[in-house]
């Protein structure tokens, strides 16, 4: 595996008296797709906001260790909405980095017509987000990061409002894409099947705000597979006991 | 025109006949027209006594002398000051309204805060203050813009805080992951979010606006429709006093109804 991009470091955060993160080391290596595994309220959110910039420590560090300029590792993120502006076209949504200095030197047009067509959006590309289907719209939302070509993609729970046919879709179009772009993924859900589908590496958190482990799963599986998985059952059992220590405290 | 900050109520729900109800509002409006001319008339003509100077109030006075007036040529003059001055007022207005409505829209503790000023502030009639628009600006279109403004600054303010108010976080938080400064958050999500609401503000705006020029246009200005009522008056001509009104009454619609077409029909509610 490559460098790593980015890494946390003894990693608190605090809301209040309740600690979401307590002490969460992570490395996030380059051409990797990490899945951070966690149940609602396990603080893969926070985790996810703090990679993104977008939420401060209360103790411990962020890293970009590999950066190879002053400004460090750029981190887009995808959220559990599109989040679509609904007065651009979805042309015009993509290519909205675009519009910000921070992207100037890394954005430019001809990229956003490739990913139209490599997010197979050409036919809706002069729609507005109201005529989109949830799927459609989920991509253009991801087009739009992936366009101001960030080295880390950050995506929280981005398929957990569709159903279940296209979300399965959109799973192996994400990891398609993934590899044809060569991008790093860090996902965090709470679906074990998507973890394992999605994931070359996964970190289970443990619901008190500490990671339960750790593992590596680089054989790419398919859909009908996943049952079968050797690392199934494991997440499985560790989602189990915490639901359980949650249930009993 | 609005005069009331509020947006008349959506067009009740139309039947499938469409063509045949659009005709026949048509024809209703026009007997109503009729029927309002004909009780001005009657007024006016019938029931007033032929020595009494409604006599000189009646249509048949009155839509003449706008021709009159027209051929003294002062009516065109007066039409264009007074839609430069209503312009001019309006401008400011805006970019007042706007930023203000902004910044009371953003911070909640300024938007409490401002509350008891603002509301004792828009009860006032913006007419009141015509005595000290005209003492600190002398006589002339300032202090006349200065009071088409005070009276159209309000609308603007509530519907952009309005506006600034529904705009979804998550198109902020999208924003500033994308790597948007304030600014160009502004310019990028928080300005074009906000249009629909700026505009319906405009609107009533301008509704207000024309309300209030023609009677400041009776205070210390030498030209403008409301300088022309006056004027008539002391002339003693009261069918040109009656035509200028008729001019005020068909601008007033005329803008209102442009104003409807260019900012559409104010699709979001008003404050």
């Amino acid at each position: 595996m490559g460098t790593v991009a980015l890494r946390l470091t003894g990693a608190t955060k605090r809301y209040g008296d309740n600690a979401v993160l307590d002490g969460v080391d992570l490395d996030v290596e380059r051409d990797s797709r990490l899945v951070v595994l966690g149940h609602s309220g396990s603080g893969k959110s926070t985790l996810l906001r703090v990679l993104a910039g977008l939420e401060e420590l209360d103790a411990g560090a962020l890293t970009r260790p590999d950066a190879d300029d002053a400004r460090g590792a750029v981190v887009g993120t995808v959220f559990q909405q599109p989040l679509l502006l609904p007065w651009l076209t979805v042309r015009d949504n993509i290519a909205l980095g675009g519009r910000y200095r921070a992207n100037k030197a890394r954005f430019d047009a001809a990229h956003v017509e490739e990913l139209i067509d490599l997010f197979g959006l050409r036919a809706q590309a002069d729609l507005l987000p109201s005529a989109l289907s949830g799927g459609q719209a989920q991509r253009v939302s991801i087009a739009r990061v992936v366009a101001v070509r960030p080295d880390i993609l950050l995506l929280d729970e981005p398929f957990s409002a569709l159903d279940p046919a296209t979300r399965r879709s959109l799973q192996v179009w994400l990891r398609d894409a993934a590899a044809a772009l060569g991008l790093t993924l860090v996902m965090v859900t709470h679906d074990v099947d998507e973890a394992l589908y999605l994931a070359t590496e996964v970190t289970l958190l443990d619901g008190s705000g500490r990671a339960a482990g750790h593992w590596r799963c680089d054989a790419p599986t398919g859909h009908d597979d996943l049952a079968d998985h050797p690392l199934r059952a494991t997440l499985l059992a560790g989602y189990r006991s915490q639901l359980g220590a949650a249930a009993a405290s | 025109m609005s005069t009331a900050e509020t947006i008349s109520p959506p067009p009740v729900t139309r039947s499938p006949r469409t063509s045949r109800t659009w005709a026949s509002r048509l024809g209703l409006q026009l007997l109503a027209v009729v029927v309002a001319v004909a009780i001005w008339w009657v007024i006016t003509s019938v029931l007033a006594s032929p020595t009494s100077m409604l006599q000189d109030f009646a249509p048949q006075h009155a839509i003449p002398a706008i021709g009159a007036l027209a051929a003294q040529g002062v009516l065109f003059p007066d039409i264009w000051t007074s839609l430069w001055r209503l312009l001019v007022g309006l401008l400011i207005a805006v970019v007042l309204g706007v930023v203000t409505g902004l910044a009371i829209g953003t911070w909640q503790s300024l938007e409490t805060a401002s509350r008891p000023v603002f509301q004792f502030l828009r009860m006032v009639s913006p007419l009141s203050w015509a005595p000290v628009a005209i003492g600190l600006f002398g006589i002339g279109d300032r202090p006349v813009f200065f009071l088409v403004a005070a009276a159209a600054v309000w609308p603007i303010v509530l519907n952009t805080a309005a506006g600034v108010r529904s705009i979804d976080q998550g198109f902020l938080l999208a924003a500033r992951s994308l790597g948007a400064t304030p600014a160009e958050t502004l310019t990028s999500v928080v300005l074009p979010a906000i249009r629909p609401h700026v505009l319906t503000g405009l609107r009533l705006a301008l509704g207000i606006g024309w309300v209030v020029l023609v009677p400041a246009e009776m205070l210390g200005v030498t030209s403008g429709l409301g300088y022309e009522i006056l004027n008539s008056r002391d002339q003693l001509a009261y069918d040109k006093v009656m035509a200028v009104i008729l001019v005020i009454g068909l601008l007033g619609s005329i803008l209102d109804a442009l104003a409807r077409r260019a900012l559409g029909t104010g699709n979001r509610q008003a404050v």
